[in-house]
């Protein structure tokens, strides 16, 4: 029944799934950075930083993530020529298609940490002032953790929204999941077997990260 | 609240504002200045390339209806999912084990599920099984793939709205005598419905983005896919992609706007009961909050 399967080795199936976590576990990291520069610019006492930023979300999260990813390899790379260094097509797609994501969700990362910083009690800020804290001392030593902590919840689901995601970068040929389904599902007979398989595939990553995230947030929630 | 994070500024603190300022000034003009030469270098800034658009043709054969099919793929699949998930969102709230489970095992299963994932099975479903013509085939394919994805998202929705009621108004329903399907029917949906307006726009914006994966994926003829027809007709890589991009945003936008103004004016009105369930509840919607089965809830927001 599940023959098939092994006829496909590029990628293979589970080769497929890698490149999956790969460019969601890039794409994490580089968004989690880039979203929380842009949350500190919007509340940052520079009125150009804050209106940046602003600006950046706003149009970043209204565009569809398909738009931007198809722009990263047919302008990025054809026309700016941002190749992120790599000569090899495959790995060039894999880096562009990283470069849309983190661009993509930093926007809502930027979102859910702002509105964290909404949940931090006033007087925290106050004090801080009080005792002589610069703006970005305040921010980093103070508003900042204590925000982090109360955002896992929403962050959480940031992740899995990005995990799948990253089903997008079929778009530009990047070897994942959803390009494998695609080749495999035009050429094998087995239609719904394919659709569970990796219906199933992509259960298994993001269930557990709901579900550990999930107590995290519980865990590490500011008890107020 | 931002302005508690710093005191007003001093002489100093408005001198190195401005040093700040002119710093990231400096650094956003290089980075136009780098995107201007180059698209000037690539000859993508000429007149003949963005002249098209100020021009019917482009918009008549290749942009409107490209956006038509955007819209009415959004809108179907709307019209589709919403009634849909209000059932499974009633379901999950049923007082029978044998209704709520499965409502629930359904509904977490394809939250967890890429969109593009149901497309791409639902366009060889209706290739293999049934006698879909091989034109209208796309436009299926995506639209149940948004259907199956957003009904899940809004049961999840509509529970939430049921849930964000005040517990007086069952009670009150409970307690003239009112049967269980009556309480729902006449009580908790219609305010229910009125308090999760605005989330139902939001997830409007999500619909319209995307349908664009369609239109790459399985050959939907929708924006993004016109903007390669046009661009290969008249060469206009950068200038298509700014357009498209700009009506993306102008669309979007006018949706959020809408969907903010409606939850103002909901939160505002005397009338109702005070609960209104916003964009930043959707982004909050996972099963921590509203007591979900599994932890695949992925806010339906992105």
């Amino acid at each position: 029944m599940f023959d098939f399967l092994s006829d496909y080795n590029d990628p293979t199936l589970l080769g497929a799934f890698w490149m999956t976590v790969k460019l969601t576990f890039f794409s994490a990291i580089g968004s989690m950075i880039l979203g929380t520069i842009l949350a500190a610019m919007r509340v940052s006492p520079v009125p150009l930083m804050r209106g940046f930023g602003t600006a950046y979300v706003n149009i970043v999260r209204n565009i569809p993530l398909t738009v931007i990813i198809i722009f990263t390899s047919l302008g990025l790379a054809d026309i700016f020529g941002v190749t992120m260094g790599a000569s090899d097509f495959a790995v060039r797609g894999f880096r562009l298609a990283i470069l849309g994501f983190v661009a993509y969700t930093a926007a809502f990362v930027c979102e859910a940490i702002r509105s964290g910083i909404n949940t931090v009690p006033m007087g925290q800020a106050e004090a801080a002032r009080a005792i002589g804290l610069t703006f970005t001392q305040t921010l980093r030593l103070i508003i900042l953790p204590q925000a982090l902590r109360s955002v896992i919840g929403p962050l959480a689901n940031v992740l899995i929204a990005l995990t799948k995601n990253t089903t997008v970068a079929a778009a530009i040929g990047v070897a994942e999941a959803a390009y494998l389904m695609k080749t495999m599902i035009e050429n094998e007979a087995e239609t719904v077997l394919i659709g569970a398989v990796f219906a199933f595939g992509f259960v298994v990553l993001t269930l557990p990260t709901g579900l550990f995230l999930g107590w995290l947030s519980k865990r590490l929630a500011v008890k107020r | 609240m931002s302005s508690v994070l710093y005191d007003a500024p001093g002489p100093r603190a408005k001198r190195r504002n401005v040093v700040v300022s002119v710093i990231f000034f400096a650094l956003l003009a290089l980075l136009v200045w780098f995107i201007w030469h180059t698209l000037d270098e690539k000859d993508q800034l000429e007149w003949a390339l963005w002249k098209p658009f100020t021009q019917s043709e482009a918009w008549t054969t290749y942009l409107l209806p490209g956006l038509g099919n955007t819209l009415k793929a959004a809108a179907l699949a709307m019209v589709i999912g919403l009634p849909l998930g209000a059932l499974f969102g009633i379901a999950r709230l049923s007082d029978h084990r044998w209704v709520r489970l499965p409502a629930a095992w359904v509904v977490e299963f394809l939250r967890a599920i890429p969109v593009l994932l149901l497309m791409l099975f639902a366009n060889e479903f209706y290739n293999r099984w049934t006698d879909v013509s091989s034109e209208q085939r796309p436009l299926y394919a995506v639209v149940t793939g948004l259907v199956l994805y957003n009904a899940s998202v809004l049961a999840e929705v509509v529970r939430a709205g049921i849930l964000s009621l005040p517990k007086g108004q069952s009670e009150a329903a409970m307690a003239i005598g009112l049967r269980k399907g009556q309480t729902m029917r006449t009580i908790l949906l219609p305010q229910a419905v009125t308090a999760m307006l605005p989330a139902i726009v939001s997830q409007l914006v999500v619909i319209v983005k995307d349908t664009a994966l369609g239109g790459v994926m399985i050959g939907f003829t929708e924006l993004l896919n016109s903007r390669a027809t046009l661009a290969a007709f008249y060469a206009n890589v950068i200038p298509s992609f700014v357009v498209v991009a700009i009506i993306f945003i102008v669309l979007n936008f006018a949706l959020t706007s809408f969907a903010s103004w409606l939850e103002k004016r909901l939160r505002r009105s005397k009338r109702s009961t005070g609960a209104v369930l916003g964009a930043e509840d959707m982004e909050e919607l996972n099963p921590a909050a509203t007591g979900g089965t599994f932890g695949t809830g992925a806010g339906g927001s992105i």
